[in-house]
């Protein structure tokens, strides 16, 4: 779900706009010029696959893929979400250039924490690779769908509904992204082994 | 002597990803100028408590759209873009969520005043986008990547752009040629498993050809000389359309903040 421009409060976008300023910086210390083609190219093919759309019964979703960004960039998922969110504000309107700050910040926060929590297990056995992957497709959208649902509410309490509307319409989304990301890293691993658990590409 | 460049000839597709901005009046402003009063604009009105300059904003943006040049077209799709959040919000600003008196069971109770929010964000989501859209979308993105190499963006998150950017294409015509050699396949997706592992496994070869273009991205940027300056070669001109164009921009932002705060401030 991208927030439209005029919704969100200033406390909210300014609060946004510094936490990504703080997570771009670091994510930027930490890659390297040597890592910048691959961190841009990475960046390149999850907005691809973000165009992807995944048919679920009668509807379709499309893939948020933040989960496998964190497993695979580490802190530079900072830079790669922005790219891609500030892409889709100038092309597609998605989001708009105030909540830049926000958006960035409610997508790449959970990239980073799946890459602390779920990273370590990719080495282990193939169970642990599996149910390691999947909750960090699961979680690092649960994570954003929570983090934007928190950022209306602390816009207003007129916003609680959509709030809950939103984590609510999110959840098929949350368990088909886990599959998703469980069965791409499961793949990777078969073809590249020595690409997972390794620390960020 | 070679700025904004020149714009891509027109194809067929109207993908949004290929953006060809029409050849216009705003497409030969100075990106910086237009990167600066665009995101003035937006976070004005974004701030806006009241409706009245948002709405003197939209009459604003719709003669900005007008006036670039753009065409219809390039508005309509992101329009529906914009305007889906906003329907979500008609939808769900009236009806508050609470407890009920015994606690635990949850009531929705109606809220008029919440229709008076979202007819607020209506215009304001409206109007910045009109005006962003106008703005933005007449210049190349690179041009835009590069004014903001000029509005003094770090050097890695320009380079990052430019790259992201020049490749997203790349990537992007290998997904559609993946999927051409799936269709072939006769691949239909449907909502089961073996559509999911098949995506997820054209994810997984998208991913490590990317990584293998970069190692050879990078050698061919080392081969020239890379040693982590982000060279600009191109250097914008200011004009005098740029200063009057600011001079406007500027005095609009203005007056739309005066019309907004300007009776608090008075008093």
């Amino acid at each position: 779900m991208h927030i439209s421009e005029g919704v969100l409060s200033a406390p909210v976008l300014a609060g946004g706009a510094a936490l990504s300023a703080a997570g771009l910086a670091l994510g930027l210390k930490k890659m390297d010029y040597d890592r910048l083609p691959r961190v841009a190219l990475l960046s390149a093919v999850f907005f691809v696959a973000s165009l992807i759309h995944l048919p679920v019964g009668p509807s379709s979703v499309h893939l948020v893929l933040n989960g496998l960004v964190g497993l695979l960039l580490g802190w530079a998922a900072f830079p790669a979400i922005f790219v891609g969110l500030t892409l889709q504000a100038i092309l597609f309107q998605f989001g708009g250039l105030t909540g830049l700050g926000v958006n960035t910040f409610s997508m790449a926060l959970p990239a980073v924490i799946c890459y602390y929590a779920c990273a370590p297990w990719l080495r282990r056995g193939r169970a642990a690779l599996l149910l390691a992957s999947f909750a960090a497709g699961f979680g690092s959208v649960l994570l954003a769908a929570l983090l934007t649902a928190l950022s209306l509410f602390l816009s207003g309490e007129a916003f609680l509904t959509s709030a809950a509307a939103i984590v609510l319409a999110s959840l098929p989304g949350m368990a088909l992204e886990g599959v998703i990301t469980s069965l791409a890293v499961f793949f990777l691993r078969q073809a590249r082994p020595s690409l997972l658990g390794a620390g960020p590409v | 002597m070679a700025r904004p460049s020149p714009p891509a000839p027109r194809q067929a597709t109207t993908h949004p990803l290929d953006h060809a901005p029409a050849p216009g009046l705003a497409a030969r402003l100075d990106p910086r100028g237009k990167v600066v009063v665009a995101l003035a604009y937006s976070l004005l009105l974004a701030l806006c408590p009241g409706p009245l300059a948002p709405a003197l904003g939209l009459g604003f943006s719709l003669g900005l759209a007008v006036w670039s040049g753009l065409g219809w077209r390039v508005f309509w799709r992101r329009a529906l873009a914009v305007n889906a959040f906003v329907a979500f919000l008609w939808l769900f600003l009236p009806w508050r969520l609470g407890l009920g008196p015994a606690g635990g069971q949850i009531t929705l109770s109606y809220n008029p005043q919440g229709l008076a929010l979202a007819g607020l964000i209506t215009l304001k989501a409206n109007a910045i986008f009109l005006a962003v859209v106008a703005l933005l979308g007449s210049s190349q993105i690179n041009d835009i990547f590069h004014a903001l190499a000029h509005l003094r963006l770090p050097a890695k998150l320009v380079t990052l752009f430019v790259l992201f950017y020049r490749y997203l294409h790349v990537m992007r015509r290998e997904y559609l040629r993946l999927r051409q050699a799936m269709a072939v396949r006769c691949f239909t997706p449907g909502s089961n498993l073996h559509t999911y592992r098949s995506l997820a496994q054209l994810i997984g070869v998208l991913v490590l050809r990317s990584l293998d273009r970069s190692e050879r991205v990078y050698q061919a940027m080392l081969c020239r000389g890379f040693a982590g300056t982000f060279w600009l070669l191109d250097h914008f001109h200011w004009r005098r359309r740029d200063t009057v164009f600011c001079s406007l921009g500027g005095a609009a932002i203005l007056s739309l903040g005066l019309v907004q705060w300007g009776g608090t401030l008075w008093n």
